[in-house]
């Protein structure tokens, strides 16, 4: 049943840019970054308008009303996720997130201890943040670092899960929505496996939390990371959820005010969590900002929203099959699958595939998507990523279809 | 349309059939140069005999602009002194720099003025230049 959103889109005003001539803006770039409601840019900047202060210090009013604005936002975001609200930690960015927790999962004050001997088991279709991280822990704690293939359709292959996810596993990191295929791994089956050898799960949620409802409990992993400027917020806000005992267990990776419990000349000790996460004033208007793009999500309802992206990935799906010479890189068909549509032209590189759709006003990424290791696997030099939000609609990839064709006419391949 | 300021007619010719293109085995030096932001990649052989840079060949995968560039670059320097072809490298990077407010001087660029364009579209202006810094890489090897 399709969804109609239409009635948001005013709520966005970089969607009412004209742009390259008189084309109004069609954005399929946000797998990259999504655009920001006028609330959230109100919230933001109403921060600093009225009740900026460092956060956790000072004594006076802005101080005690910017903690209670920052700790509203936690508590905001905890909702959404379904968490409690001292098991969400406010960082900069997901990177952010991924390197932390892989920081401190090698730490070797750290529960944790990943070390010499151990695995970690990732998959070929992470984006690079999701990747590097783990490369370096395994670098530099003579761990192995393992991996699950992909399918030729862009999943991950699970046949042989029995064997890569072993007694030396301590950690499995795992993207939950592909961000160049939009194909959502089958998660169940990799944190029972991991939980059963005693693995903790790392979730890179980027592609997912924006765009559909996800809740901790019931995904079962132990760390979550996403960025708020992919679910509507602001730049420079990104979140990273673990369980409190786990949480309890690890040592942070960054230090300095605000995260402490006591200091001398000697030594430290922690807060709890959140705080000994949080060194430094934090990123304060822009959880706030943050938690109105929650608001507004909320407001609009994650169930709509997945439906009408799945409404609009089935008709690109659909219109790319009539087109020859254009071909879906993931799945064609609906299972599984998130608003991401990666494909070719041949003949066209992608670069090139953007550059046309950009004379039109279509935004899309073109590229590796950060994923170069999965790009080398397919044999590709990149891919064109179409990419979608709530304020998308139906002629958005009307017009997307109809500058394909023009890409094939404009470098003259194919009929 | 704007478009066709990038793609000039000569751009496409060179991507469709990319002049000096495949390794040849004389060689002084290979380098490798890669555009990390897109993928695009060049490899290139230079041969030099005295002054003069004698064959250019190169390889790689990347863009229309990227490969068209190399292409120009290659058949422009190719015969000329390591003087002349700098000079040239000089006056094609300018032109990249040039917002799209220079056509470029024909008698020195030859088919590299159909690049002019390019300099309008700041994303596509490392593509043009990724086979000439190639060039400028493996030739200051050689002379150094």
């Amino acid at each position: 049943m399709s969804v109609d959103l239409s009635k948001y889109k005013k709520d966005f005003p970089i969607l009412h840019r004209k742009v390259r001539g008189d084309n109004p803006l069609i954005y399929l770039d946000n797998g990259a970054t999504s655009q920001k409601p006028e609330s959230v840019i109100a919230a933001e900047s109403n921060f600093y308008r009225t009740i900026n202060s460092a956060v956790h210090r000072g004594a006076h009013l802005l101080a005690e009303e910017a903690s209670q604005a920052y700790e509203s936002a936690r508590e905001n975001l905890a909702n959404f996720i379904g968490a409690k609200t001292d098991e969400v930690i406010f960082t900069k960015s997901a990177t952010e997130s991924l390197n932390m927790i892989a920081y401190s999962l090698g730490n070797p004050d750290s529960k944790f201890n990943v070390s010499a001997g151990d695995e970690i088991v990732v998959s070929e279709m992470e984006h690079h943040a999701n990747l590097i991280p783990w490369q370096q822990l395994a670098k530099r704690s003579g761990a192995k670092l393992r991996w699950f293939s992909i399918t030729k359709d862009g999943r991950i292959d699970t046949s042989n899960i029995d064997t890569l996810i072993n007694k030396k596993t301590k950690v499995v990191a795992i993207t939950h929505q592909s961000n160049v295929f939009g194909t959502i791994v089958p998660l169940t089956e990799i944190t029972k496996a991991a939980h059963a050898v005693g693995a903790v799960v790392v979730l890179d949620a980027c592609q997912s939390a924006p765009h559909f409802a996800v809740d901790v409990k019931k995904l079962d992993v132990d760390f979550l990371a996403f960025s708020g400027h992919k679910a509507l917020g602001p730049t420079g806000v990104g979140i990273l959820w673990g369980r409190t005992e786990l949480l309890e267990k690890l040592e942070p990776a960054l230090f300095g005010g605000s995260m402490v419990d006591s200091v001398s000349m000697e030594g430290a000790t922690w807060a709890k969590a959140p705080r000994k996460f949080e060194a430094g004033v934090p990123n304060m208007a822009q959880a706030v900002g943050l938690s109105a793009a929650i608001d507004y999500l909320n407001m609009v309802g994650m169930e709509k929203i997945a439906g009408h992206e799945a409404d609009l990935t089935k008709q690109l799906l659909d219109g790319i099959s009539k087109i020859s010479g254009v071909d879906v890189i993931g799945p064609l068909d609906m299972k599984d699958r998130g608003g991401v549509v990666s494909f070719t032209v041949d003949g066209v590189h992608p670069h090139d595939v953007g550059q046309v759709l950009d004379q039109y006003g279509i935004a899309v990424r073109t590229g590796h998507h950060c994923a170069w290791p999965l790009m080398r696997k397919l044999n590709l030099v990149g891919t064109t990523r179409a990419s979608f939000h709530l304020y998308n609609d139906s002629s958005d990839i009307t017009a997307l279809l109809a500058a394909i064709e023009q890409v094939k006419i404009y470098f003259k391949v194919g009929k | 349309m704007e478009l066709d300021s990038l793609y000039q007619e000569v751009i496409l010719d060179h991507y469709k059939s990319p002049k000096h293109k495949g390794l040849s085995e004389q060689k002084d030096i290979q380098v490798h140069h890669n555009n990390p932001s897109c993928g695009d990649e060049v490899t290139l052989n230079l041969l030099m005999s005295g002054q003069i840079v004698k064959e250019i060949s190169w390889d790689g995968i990347g863009c229309s602009i990227s490969m068209a560039s190399a292409s120009v670059m290659s058949e422009l320097l190719i015969g000329k002194s390591y003087q002349e072809a700098i000079k040239i490298l000089d006056a094609f990077v300018e032109l990249m720099q040039s917002k799209g407010q220079s056509v470029g001087d024909e008698n020195l660029l030859e088919d590299g003025v159909a690049f002019a364009g390019v300099s309008k579209f700041p994303a596509r202006i490392k593509c043009a230049l990724l086979g000439w810094m190639a060039f400028k890489d493996a030739s200051a090897q050689v002379m150094a």
